[in-house]
């Protein structure tokens, strides 16, 4: 029988099994302790396929400097899914004034006042700042785990508010961080599809904003600057991007100033893998409960 | 027509030349226009000649150079009439 798709069936699903905890907002659902362990294994097969590649390991908490995200040009692009950090720096009358109109239920976000710091909108972006200056020939590999925050509140299980990604970022010549990218498309591809997740890979294009995105996303596509391995998890039609792949050119070069060794702006590329995404690929394929998974699935995720 | 291409990308293009010297023919991303400029560029336009650009012309090849971008023009500004 034909595997059938239903975004609400599958969230159901995950509830059920104590995979996901609902909290009230849509996509900013609790993760069980089977789900982080399948997800944790996961990160480990990635870990284990990369262990050659030597990558420079880096954490990043969940927010990025102002600055920063103001210099990569994400609200020029993608105003609608940022979320900036605001915090209460009032006096006494003030502080009385924010917590009547809050227990009145009356709007009091003018009360707050904007941070310098913002909720991390993708997961390459805190590590540019550290690539300023020239690198070496042979480039430089980048390795996090970082969650992201997007504003696109949903009830569909696959598109969250938060999530966490798992990112290489490669910085070098236009050949080092093409190639690179060209090995991991296909690195990708054949690690999701040896999961048994009927993965494809495809050029795809961001969620630009507006009229003038849906040119960006027409030039992003004829240059073939993104792919996505995509898997079905909620639709057959449209299929979940499970592992994106962007390649930069000189954006972020010339933003962060970073030169390759004969003085040229350096190219930047990057990969991540929607870790949730890819653990509710394997939930959606192979059903809620990991123990009743394929064996060459399990011998995979739980090597003996 | 022409100028007003010209003063456009002039304010809008962001280029590393002269708008007001480059040929007609010359590649406009090989001069520094980024994907971000031609959508201001876009925009710029439609506001000048009273026209909007149907999604199919949203493209790279229709900014691409001074004479692809009067073509459009033209021809959007002929559908008006």
């Amino acid at each position: 029988m034909a595997t059938q798709y239903s975004s609400e069936e599958l969230y159901q699903n995950l509830v059920r099994h104590k995979l996901i905890i609902p909290v009230g907002v849509p996509g900013a659902f609790g993760r069980g302790a089977v789900f982080e362990d399948v997800l944790a294994r996961f990160n480990d097969v990635v870990t284990r396929l990369a262990k050659n590649d030597g990558a420079e390991v880096m954490a990043f908490p969940p927010v990025i400097d102002r600055q920063v995200f103001e210099k990569s040009e994400f609200l020029d692009s993608f105003p609608q899914l940022a979320g900036t950090v605001f915090s209460f720096m009032g006096n006494d009358a003030q502080h009385k004034e924010l917590s009547q109109r809050m227990h009145d239920k009356k709007p009091w976000a003018d009360l707050q006042s904007m941070t310098g710091v913002v909720l991390n909108p993708a997961a390459c972006y805190p590590v540019y700042p550290s690539f300023t200056g020239t690198v070496p020939a042979e480039g430089r590999l980048v390795d996090m785990q970082n969650w992201v925050f997007r504003h696109e509140p949903s009830p569909e299980p696959t598109r969250m508010q938060a999530f966490r990604v798992r990112e290489f970022v490669r910085v070098g010549t236009p050949d080092l961080v093409v190639d690179w990218r060209n090995m991991w498309l296909q690195r990708g591809l054949e690690l999701l599809q040896s999961l048994g997740l009927p993965a494809r890979s495809d050029v795809a294009s961001d969620p630009f904003f507006g009229r003038g995105g849906r040119m960006l996303a027409a030039s992003q596509k004829e240059q073939r600057l993104k792919f996505e391995v995509l898997i079905p998890v909620i639709s057959e039609e449209k299929p979940t991007a499970c592992c994106s792949f962007n390649y930069h050119q000189e954006h972020f070069g010339k933003i962060f100033e970073i030169y390759t060794p004969d003085g040229a702006l350096a190219q930047t590329a990057c990969l991540g893998f929607g870790m949730e995404r890819v653990c509710m690929a394997l939930f959606k394929t192979h059903g809620c409960v990991p123990s009743e998974w394929p064996k060459s699935v399990r011998d995979i995720l739980w090597p003996a | 027509m022409i100028e007003d291409i010209r003063a456009i990308l002039k304010e809008h293009g962001r280029l590393s030349v002269d708008a007001g010297a480059l040929a007609v023919d010359a590649d406009l991303y090989q001069a520094g226009l980024t994907s971000h400029a031609s959508v201001n560029v876009m925009l710029a336009l439609e506001g000048k000649f009273d026209i909007e650009f149907p999604d199919r012309m949203l493209k790279r090849g229709v900014f691409e150079s001074i004479s692809s971008i009067q073509a459009a023009v033209e021809e959007l500004t002929a559908g008006a009439k």
